[in-house]
């Protein structure tokens, strides 16, 4: 006899994390960035995306807030902002 | 062939015809001969297989469950702390229905350290979903060794094996062995399908978070299929039979116990001793007798209580202890006859042989002969009271 053991391949991705950030949202501002893109590689997520400079973005169904992108910015071009706050 | 081999030799021999893809260990005291014979044979040619070294029994662990999941047969050996290390991986590969086999050289657990022979490695990882055969020779163990792979890879069973046997008793004694010819090993043991596997054409998950929403069932489904094992063991054990000639029925003996006023139920190399102190006093008209458990995990309950039922004194022998409560052995014992019709009138419980104690035929014989009294709650043979104080200085 055999439980729940197999798990289909790419099937996080229906888990929108999103839905768990708490009060405060990244805003990438997008003035000073010279695309090092420590913020992607750092993201736990892996929800940030962007190629040239002043170009990256999160995906916000995913972005759980933590925040780390804004800490890791060297040159604080991401802000944590109020969730309810307009981007 | 018939050959004279020490027990790391022909555990070797046996698992070089079984033909693993991947072995890793990592060596501790008394297994290390396998593992070393084992190296050697892959060295010089003689076994194709990847024999991954490792800095450690956790690694060695994680090496073959990956491996598994790849889809092959794998192999590896530890013992003592080297089991308690690989301890997590264990319960993993269990979890993740992987078909490992393993050979356990049973040795004590420190401290202090020690590095002979008692069963506690085993035994405290009895719950972790392995199967758990305990071989009495070198014969058994080289046969359990097919069994544990045949029953491992069945497709609906799918859960790892552990070969259980005494630490130098048996991986450092010398005896005759049967190892089977190859042409016979690999009827016995076709090329191993796996039914799931890693493969990036096909990718799935393996090892996946389970919530509180699917965690149990896959605990439910292992205690299943230990039940379906049990019931299908008469059936793989005809099959090794036929091929092999050797007969292990249900995976319990009842050596001399159907006329016997008094019987031992044991489990391994210790039953040997207690055969030959059976035939010395049948010979003098004492009826006693042998029960040995080669199957602990699953263990055979009913076939346990039916082999019992009608003894009248009973001893169970552990050479393990739970501290702060029964034996570990004697406590499954014991609740087998809770509310039974049918019951010995005395079941009673004997630890000996811990951290290499020898057993000797004194040792039986004082157990047989301390059956005679009432029931007896963890008595410790062959104890030395001058060893003990009631200070800690």
């Amino acid at each position: 006899m055999f439980g729940p053991l197999i798990g289909r391949p790419g099937s996080s991705k229906k888990n929108k994390t999103g839905s768990w950030r708490t009060g405060k949202k990244p805003k990438f501002l997008k003035k000073n960035c010279i695309a090092c893109r420590m913020c992607v590689l750092f993201c736990p997520e892996g929800c940030i995306s962007g190629k040239e400079k002043n170009t990256f973005d999160c995906n916000y169904a995913y972005c759980k807030g933590c925040g780390i992108c804004a800490s890791i910015c060297p040159k604080k071009d991401i802000d944590m902002v109020d969730e309810g706050e307009k981007i | 062939m018939r050959k004279f081999l020490e027990g790391s030799e022909a555990i070797a021999e046996i698992i070089k015809l079984c033909k693993p893809a991947v072995i890793s260990a990592y060596p501790i005291t008394p297994q290390t001969h396998i593992v070393e014979n084992l190296a050697t044979m892959v060295s010089n040619g003689e076994l194709s297989a990847q024999f991954v070294n490792v800095e450690s029994e956790h690694s060695a662990a994680s090496v073959v469950l990956g491996s598994s999941a790849t889809g092959v047969r794998v192999y590896t050996a530890t013992s003592s702390q080297g089991l308690f290390l690989m301890a997590e991986v264990v319960f993993n590969i269990a979890g993740m229905r992987l078909p490992v086999v393993m050979t356990c050289a049973n040795r004590a657990i420190s401290g202090p350290i020690n590095i002979w022979n008692d069963q506690q490695d085993s035994i405290s990882l009895r719950d972790s979903g392995w199967l758990q055969l305990f071989a009495e020779n070198l014969q058994e163990a080289v046969d359990f060794h097919l069994l544990a792979y045949k029953i491992a890879e069945d497709k609906k069973f799918m859960l790892p094996v552990m070969v259980c046997m005494d630490g130098f008793i048996l991986t450092h004694g010398v005896e005759t062995v049967d190892i089977p010819s190859e042409t016979d090993v690999n009827k016995f043991l076709p090329v191993y399908d796996a039914p799931y596997k890693l493969d990036i054409n096909k990718p799935l998950s393996l090892g996946c978070l389970a919530d509180p929403d699917y965690y149990m069932e896959t605990r439910f489904a292992i205690q299943k299929t230990f039940d379906e094992i049990l019931d299908e063991m008469p059936k793989i054990t005809k099959e090794f039979e036929d091929i092999f000639g050797r007969s292990y029925g249900n995976l319990i003996e009842e050596y001399k116990t159907k006329d016997a006023d008094k019987v031992i139920v044991a489990l391994g190399s210790v039953c040997g001793t207690i055969k030959d102190v059976v035939d010395e006093a049948r010979k003098k008209g004492q009826k006693w007798g042998v029960l040995k458990i080669m199957s602990y995990r699953p263990f055979p309950k009913e076939l346990i209580f039916k082999a019992l039922r009608d003894i009248p004194r009973v001893a169970v022998v552990d050479k393990a202890v739970s501290l702060g409560s029964l034996a570990p052995l004697y406590s499954e014992i014991k609740a087998l006859f809770a509310n039974r019709k049918k019951s010995p009138k005395t079941i009673s419980s004997f630890i000996l042989g811990l951290g290499g104690r020898d057993i000797s035929k004194d040792s039986i014989k004082e157990i047989f002969r301390k059956l005679s009294v009432k029931e007896l709650d963890g008595e410790f043979i062959d104890l030395k009271p001058e060893l003990l104080t009631g200070g800690a200085l």
